[in-house]
């Protein structure tokens, strides 16, 4: 029987690994579209982490090169440190950028309920069209009476 | 080594579960301080001095400040309720 071993590195690719599952869940099941925000945080805090890790070696010391130091040792890969050093700027930019979208959707909307922002833009969309509104897809024991309620 | 590795590892993902289902929205900014802050340590004991330094300046100080800042212009009564069930 294979068994995996406790190693730092292990322990690390778990992390990793579960932190980003973990924001994938938040943002594939919450409502709430600032905690959506903060679930992609943590999927870009794990894509990180697991970029960075991809890049380790065992005994490696920081790419830097000081003055005593010898031929043959042993580095880590600094591509994907400079890879990360840049996504970890670029998150910041997304997460301004997105709770600048969640200012509008307040401001429009009147609420950060995913549920209903989608059942006021359904109604919205349903309005310029000149159509009834279908109701909304996580309330389908609604949908029947929405449709025969409107016109 | 590897026991601090691993409760490092333990205090990031806890906070990462916290940001999720804490009730309190402010909780939910300061638990995402606290995954980067980890991070940060994670970065400096797998020898990445420089990412750990971007780390700690931009991704949680910046980032935490950022969305501090939003949540206080959204409102923290709007934004309550663990899954904003009880909104409005």
């Amino acid at each position: 029987m294979m068994s995996i071993e406790v190693t730092i590195e292990n322990i690390l690719y778990f992390g990793a690994i579960s932190l980003s599952l973990i924001g994938l869940f938040g943002m594939m099941m919450l409502q709430n579209v600032f905690r959506i925000l903060l679930s992609l945080v943590l999927l870009e805090a794990g894509a990180n982490l697991l970029l960075v890790l991809s890049g380790v070696r065992i005994g490696g010391v920081a790419p830097i090169i000081t003055e005593g130091m010898s031929a043959g040792v042993v580095m880590n890969d600094p591509v994907p440190q400079a890879l990360v050093l840049t996504a970890i700027v670029i998150g910041v930019g997304i997460q301004a950028l997105a709770l600048a979208l969640i200012f509008r959707v307040k401001r429009n909307y009147g609420t950060l309920d995913l549920r209903k922002i989608r059942e006021k833009l359904e109604k919205d969309i349903a309005v310029s069209n000149e159509v009834s509104a279908p109701g909304s897809y996580q309330a389908p024991e609604k949908l029947t009476e929405s449709t025969g309620a409107n016109q | 080594m590897i026991w601090v590795v691993a409760l490092i590892v333990c205090i990031m993902l806890v906070a990462a579960v916290m940001v999720l289902f804490v009730p309190n929205m402010i909780a939910a900014v300061v638990a995402t301080s606290v995954v980067s802050l980890a991070l940060t340590a994670i970065f400096a004991i797998v020898k990445a001095p420089d990412v750990a330094m971007t780390e700690a300046a931009i991704g949680a100080g910046l980032g935490s400040l950022i969305l501090a800042l939003g949540l206080k212009r959204l409102g923290f009564n709007q934004t309550g309720g663990s899954q904003g069930e009880e909104n409005d």
